[in-house]
């Protein structure tokens, strides 16, 4: 679908807004929405909601062989998806751009600072390493998807647990998690995206911009940092020029902002450790609230199925037995066998030479009359090619009424002879090719 | 690699699981739905049956491409992704299922030339995915307000070499007779070493999806061996069963 376009009116009015110092949902030009975390029932899956905007996260692990060129570190690999629902715009062909980009800045924020320490994902050094996948989904798109992207990677990784390996001499052991706990990944540092929306040739700026204020911005800078105040990417797109004390001014704002966002990352995966630890309920079931109108929970229900097999028996006494099965294979060759006739060969005379039996496994769709006539025709036009004459005479004939129980109306003389029998549509071709031989 | 955490049983609730042994008599999981979570998409809900958990989100009826329009009714068009890697063969074929279901009773005439669109995300699976992933859909679709013939519901059953029927299985129930590599080593040898066990899980894995109104059988998708009779008789505990699950739509609904 085709992203509805924002009205003259709307941008206005935000430009306006934003020139006065107001957003329209009532935040402070450096506030960041509400950041809310939730956790599945197996490691590594996370959801994560910055206002409306939702991403889910999920962490997998696989053994492969290592990189040629890094015979001794694991494998990162991070994949983030606009899914259809997110917008009605982000349909599979149409978001190349905003995609590539996302997906860039993710890598570079993640793979490139090191936050992950791959030495520590090596087996058996040049035959097996883990290969991390983070396969990140964007559910609901209301602005800002690269900070919620980041969150919930950082999550993701931080709650993941990896399965226990353990090397001795030659031989390696893989544990499954009944035998032994599975492991977590090692984690320098936690990088997160901050972004900036700079409006009005960079005068205005405003943090963790909403879908609305993102349509109206002149450009965005994506500042990605860690707690200990470490630049791990920065990226400034949309043309905008900034100055140098603009730069160092959002940095040291993302710097705060980083700082509370880590804060509530750890805090959200301290507290599912503990529920976890001490047996209590988790998972996302345990995220719906309980209050809300617009959620429903339902404790296990018993069904009682001890009149099913009573039913069942009834329900197959009054069936009447199956129809009888009407075609038996025939065995051409060993490794060549048929089942059923199929329909006759309808290709015109273009086939004509290459005598072709039914195809093997003959269960061809039944093809109308009107469609045999209609191939039949195109292929005589593409063989009349010979003389200047004939080409007429097939641009004539391409004017034919199809009526699906008779021969198509020939309106020269020469096919007149087709007309009425009820033939199949090799007939009259061929009587037209022996026209033109004689010719 | 989702790892089955819930079969320890000692540090797992019992709503986490959904694994504890059933008595004599079936029993379906706990169930929520959350709708209208969304803000972008018309209808969504999240529908959570022990630990398997579906997102879906409707767009419609909207604007259609041209190559894609049918004149007299609305395009159906149903879009699942999977939570790991890229969409495969199987998700086609899922898809395929769902979108006949749901074209068995939306009204379709009612919008012609226009597009509806369900799109579902597998959020976590833990068994019954394809029922989850109908139950979903119809709750997404009432969110939406697409106008509809009957609601429709998604039942799994799953059968024991034994012959025993299990409602709404989780996936260790649900895996249809495996080998399980019980030997030590990441290299993995061939069936004949003795290491190699053979896991008898399930039989036979079979998903109904039924209407509202009478109970009817829309889509059925089965995996596994079974008689005719087993056939019948996990249709009727899967329209038992859709009863309950009717229920909570309309208490879920009622709120």
């Amino acid at each position: 679908m085709k992203e509805t376009p924002l009205s003259n009116c709307e941008r206005r009015f935000l430009l306006r807004a934003i020139e006065e110092k107001k957003r329209l949902d009532g935040r402070q030009t450096y506030d960041y929405r509400n950041i809310r975390i939730s956790f599945g029932t197996d490691y590594g899956c996370c959801i994560v909601e910055l206002g409306k905007t939702r991403v889910l996260g999920q962490v997998s692990c696989e053994l492969v062989s290592p990189k040629l060129n890094r015979a001794t570190e694991g494998i990162l690999f991070f994949n983030l998806e606009l899914s259809q629902m997110a917008a009605p715009a982000f349909e599979p062909g149409r978001q190349s751009d905003l995609l590539v980009k996302l997906n860039r800045l993710l890598e570079r924020c993640l793979r490139n600072s090191k936050c992950i320490d791959t030495e520590s994902l090596c087996v058996v050094a040049g035959e097996k390493v883990w290969q991390i996948r983070v396969d990140l989904h964007l559910l609901n798109h209301d602005g800002n998807i690269i900070d919620a992207a980041s969150i919930a990677a950082i999550v993701a990784l931080c709650h993941f647990r990896r399965p226990d390996v353990s090397v001795q001499g030659d031989e390696v052991t893989l544990y499954t998690p009944e035998e032994r706990d599975p492991v977590p990944l090692s984690i320098h540092h936690m990088p997160i995206c901050v972004s900036f929306a700079f409006f009005q040739q960079g005068t205005y700026l405003l943090v963790d911009p909403n879908e609305r204020e993102e349509r109206v911005m002149d450009g965005l800078l994506v500042i990605a940092m860690n707690k200990h105040r470490e630049i791990c990417t920065i990226q400034s797109s949309g043309g905008i020029m900034l100055l140098k004390d603009q730069v160092l001014r959002c940095s040291k704002i993302a710097g705060v902002k980083v700082a509370e966002i880590t804060e509530l990352i750890l805090k959200a995966l301290e507290n599912d450790q503990k529920v976890r630890k001490e047996g209590g309920k988790f998972g996302f079931a345990e995220s719906i609230a309980n209050q809300r109108i617009t959620a429903f929970k339902m404790e296990k229900a018993p069904i009682d199925t001890s009149d099913v097999e009573e039913k069942a028996e009834e329900i197959i006494a009054e069936a009447e037995p199956p129809s009888e099965v009407v075609s038996t294979p025939v065995l051409w060759t060993p490794g060549t066998a048929q089942i059923g006739e199929g329909v006759e060969n309808s290709w015109g005379d273009l086939e004509d030479s290459e005598k072709e039996d039914d195809e093997g496994g003959g269960d061809e769709a039944i093809i109308l009359d009107s469609i045999k006539m209609d191939t039949g025709v195109e292929v005589s036009d593409i063989g009349s090619q010979d003389a200047p004459i004939i080409l007429s005479d097939s641009e004539e004939e391409e004017m034919i009424i199809l009526e699906p129980d008779k021969n198509p109306k020939k309106i020269r003389t020469q096919t007149t002879s087709a007309k009425q029998e009820k033939a199949p549509s090799k007939k009259p071709v061929k009587r037209r090719k022996k026209k033109r031989a004689a010719n | 690699m989702e790892e089955e955490m819930h079969t320890d049983a000692k540090i797992r609730a019992e709503i986490g699981t959904g694994c504890s042994p059933r008595g004599p008599g079936c029993s379906l999981r706990h169930f929520a739905c959350e709708q209208n979570l969304l803000s972008r998409p018309d209808g969504s809900a999240s529908f959570l049956q022990g630990d398997t958990s579906v997102l879906a989100g409707v767009y419609g009826p909207a604007e259609v491409k041209v190559s894609k329009e049918i004149f007299n009714k609305a395009t159906l068009e149903v879009i699942l992704r999977p939570k790991i890697g890229l969409p495969g063969v199987a998700e086609k074929s899922r898809e395929r299922l769902i979108r006949n279901t749901c074209e068995a009773v939306v009204l379709g005439t009612l919008h012609p030339r226009t597009s509806i669109t369900v799109v579902l995300q597998v959020v976590s699976d833990a068994g019954s995915l394809l029922a989850c992933c109908l139950n979903a859909a119809c709750m997404a679709l009432v969110d939406a307000g697409v106008p509809m013939r009957a609601l429709f519901c998604g039942v799994t059953c799953a059968l024991d070499s034994d012959g025993t029927l299990v409602l709404d299985p989780t996936s260790k129930q649900e895996k249809v007779s495996t080998w399980l590599w019980k030997g030590r080593g990441l290299e993995a040898k061939g069936p004949e070493s003795p290491q190699w066990d053979w896991l008898q899980e399930a039989r036979a894995v079979l998903t109904f999806a039924l209407d509202s109104v009478e109970r009817k059988l829309l889509m059925s998708s089965t995996k596994g061996l079974y008689s005719d009779s087993e056939l019948q008789q996990c249709l009727a505990a899967a329209q038992a069963a859709s009863q309950h699950v009717f229920r909570f739509y309309r208490e879920s609904l009622q709120r």
